[in-house]
């Protein structure tokens, strides 16, 4: 790639290149993604998705709410391409909205989680000492309990309807933990080394540091780590419907819809499979994507390798 | 070490009091233990409600509440986790937590710790082999398996494996797969063998159904690590002066490898627990799972209390293991 523009620098000799123009890094991690093939076909992929999950019901002639006119147990075809429940919902129709949930609940939960996480992570890293002792402790009571048992007692013991809002704010209340504990493990080696202590010797403040140097250089391990919390965040909402904790009817999810068709797996397996499979490409996609930006992103493997 | 090892023990008892308060407020707050009776129709008379008040403490302030629950001081001897007792419970006057968890804690337990150790063992064999052999076939392969694995919820899989398993069982015209129960009482009055195989039938599905979901993002974690490794400097060395490939994998890389893993284990100990509710649910064990959602359902806030300190410890011990193991594997960190 860089040869024909360069000729007479290398990859590496770039990669190494102090005080570049940062258009230039840029461009050179946005190539990087663009090449890595899982990454872009899921990227397509999770872009269909979501148009059919935002888009979709408003193309689409039925809701994900119960119809009269809806013939009961309709194998898939017909006017129902997906087949219909007991009660007289269209599965495509809950499809839609069971994805759009989803998507709503694990992109807002995944931001909201990192940014809280990493920072938190990286002061208590950085700083050290008895503030790290203390900011980690914070972090240790919120990764103690386990995840979804939590969220489930929370959204379990609240009566009358959750929204989908609110189920996310649950989630990321508990969540942000696991980033934070990633990313000061990340500082603490970082910190000893000499970028640091040049910035340091320079003048920089701690949070400069702190933004400027610690956090871009654990960015690999931050990215994995948020696209983990997005597919994490998106099986947790779904396992919270499964347990039947989640978003509350009339609303649906698509934790909430193999919840329902737990004992049609054989005998209406319509019901049983369209959730599951869509979930599992939405997290699948997810996990590729992050993959991509990671090799984009790490300008440690990028020198080894590219 | 044994200072740091000390010093550590104490500072776990200030997040585990830390942690219950959280969760004894966040309990109180978001629900009402008599909620489903003063909804009840006819409504019941006010002389019940205020019984049961009585009994579940409910007529003292939060903070007393909570004073009350630890210690047990001026309760009427079924509350105070410091004596042992878990507190009243909702679903009836007779029903004791603490009991009703040790007779549960076998059954998960067995489950946990199969589908743990096999996780690990997996997972650090995979993520090696990922990494040793980047961008091979073998890699994309196993690569693509954690991907899966890691994107496909726990319930699904396992009833998938559920009928999976009734299928094979009608394909070859024995019960080989129970999918079904925990198997303890079938268990019972059978001789060695037949608790073994017993024990084959009941927990295969739902171990390997466990086991995944953990795998994938310790196998993951491994591989990124293990990557970092193989392409630091000092490895080059060890090659450059001519160690066996053997040696310079186990002695000079893998070491430095794990010592992530460490972590994201005593990370995936809270995970495994919630897989453990999940997967109990679909094939329907009488473990702490169970136990579990039969106390959110019924609005039993110190039954669930009782459960959350129970998984609170466990993750609490598992990270400080983990934080030990950090110091013995890793000479860079020290703790003075």
């Amino acid at each position: 790639m860089s040869e024909k523009t360069l000729p007479d620098t290398g990859p590496r000799a770039r990669a190494e290149a102090v005080g570049g123009p940062e258009r230039t890094q840029m461009q050179m991690i946005v190539r990087r993604f663009l090449r890595h093939r899982p990454a872009m076909v899921s990227l397509a992929v999770l872009a269909v998705i979501t148009a059919f999950a935002f888009l979709g019901p408003h193309l689409w002639a039925w809701d994900h709410r119960v119809h009269g006119e809806i013939p009961p147990s309709v194998p898939p075809g017909g006017d129902h391409p997906l087949g219909t429940t007991r009660a007289g919902h269209d599965v495509l129709g809950q499809l839609m909205r069971g994805a759009q949930q989803t998507l709503k609940v694990a992109l807002t939960v995944s931001v909201l989680s990192t940014v809280v996480g990493s920072l938190w992570g990286a002061a208590a890293g950085y700083y050290g000492g008895r503030t790290d002792a203390l900011m980690m402790r914070v972090v240790d009571v919120f990764m103690i309990v386990p995840l979804l048992v939590m969220v489930a007692a929370i959204s379990g013991t609240v009566r009358g309807g959750t929204t989908w809002w609110a189920v996310s704010l649950i989630i990321a209340v508990f969540s942000w933990a696991q980033i934070a504990r990633v990313v000061r493990g990340v500082v603490l080696s970082l910190r000893e080394q000499e970028f640091v202590e040049a910035a340091r010797a320079a003048g920089a403040s701690p949070w400069w540091i702190i933004v400027r140097h610690l956090l871009p250089n654990a960015a690999g391990p931050i990215i994995v780590a948020a696209t983990l919390l997005i597919a994490v965040a998106i099986l947790l909402e779904a396992g919270m419907s499964f347990l039947g904790f989640g978003i509350q009817l009339p609303d649906i999810s698509l934790g909430r819809m193999i919840d329902d068709a737990r004992t049609a797996a054989t005998t209406r397996p319509w019901l049983f499979y369209p959730p599951g499979v869509l979930l599992v490409v939405i997290c699948l996609t997810v996990n590729f994507i992050g993959d991509g930006l990671r090799d984009a992103l790490d300008p440690r493997q990028t020198m080894e390798r590219r | 070490m044994l200072v740091y090892t000390v010093r550590r023990l104490l500072g776990a008892v200030p997040v585990l009091v830390l942690a219950s308060i959280l969760t004894f407020v966040l309990i109180d707050v978001s629900g009402d233990p008599l909620a489903d009776l003063r909804l009840q129709q006819p409504p019941p008379d006010p002389s019940v409600i205020q019984l049961q008040e009585e009994r579940l403490y409910l007529d003292r302030s939060m903070a007393e509440r909570y004073w009350l629950w630890v210690t047990g001081i001026g309760g009427n001897g079924d509350i105070g986790l410091l004596q042992g007792e878990f507190g009243p419970s909702t679903q009836s006057t007779t029903y004791d937590i603490g009991a009703n968890i040790a007779e549960r804690l076998g059954v998960t337990l067995r489950l946990v710790g199969a589908a743990m150790v096999l996780a690990f063992g997996l997972a650090v064999l995979t993520g090696v082999v990922s990494a040793m052999r980047q961008y091979s076939k073998v890699d994309y392969t196993l690569t693509f398996i954690g991907f899966l694995a890691l994107a496909m919820p726990t319930f699904w899989f396992a009833g998938i494996m559920q009928s999976a398993g009734v299928g094979f069982n009608e394909l070859v015209g024995t019960q080989v797969f129970a999918t079904i129960g925990d198997g303890t009482y079938q268990a019972q009055g059978q001789d060695l063998w037949g608790r073994i195989t017993n024990a084959f039938a009941y927990m295969t599905l739902p171990t390997i159904v466990l086991m995944l979901t953990t795998f994938a993002s310790w196998s993951r974690y491994q591989r990124t690590s293990m990557l970092e490794v193989l392409n630091s400097d000092y490895v080059r060395l060890a090659r450059a002066k001519g160690l066996p490939e053997r040696v310079v994998i186990r002695r000079h890389a893998l070491r430095t490898a794990l010592i992530p893993l460490t972590t994201v284990t005593a990370v995936g100990m809270a995970a495994i627990i919630d897989g453990t509710v999940l997967t109990e649910r679909v094939f329907q064990w009488r473990g702490l799972g169970e136990f579990f959602i039969a106390a959110v359902d019924s609005n039993d806030s110190y039954a669930l209390m009782a459960w959350l300190m129970l998984s609170g410890t466990t993750v609490i011990v598992a990270n400080l293991i983990a934080d030990l193991l950090y110091g013995v594997l890793d000479p860079r960190i020290r703790y003075e």
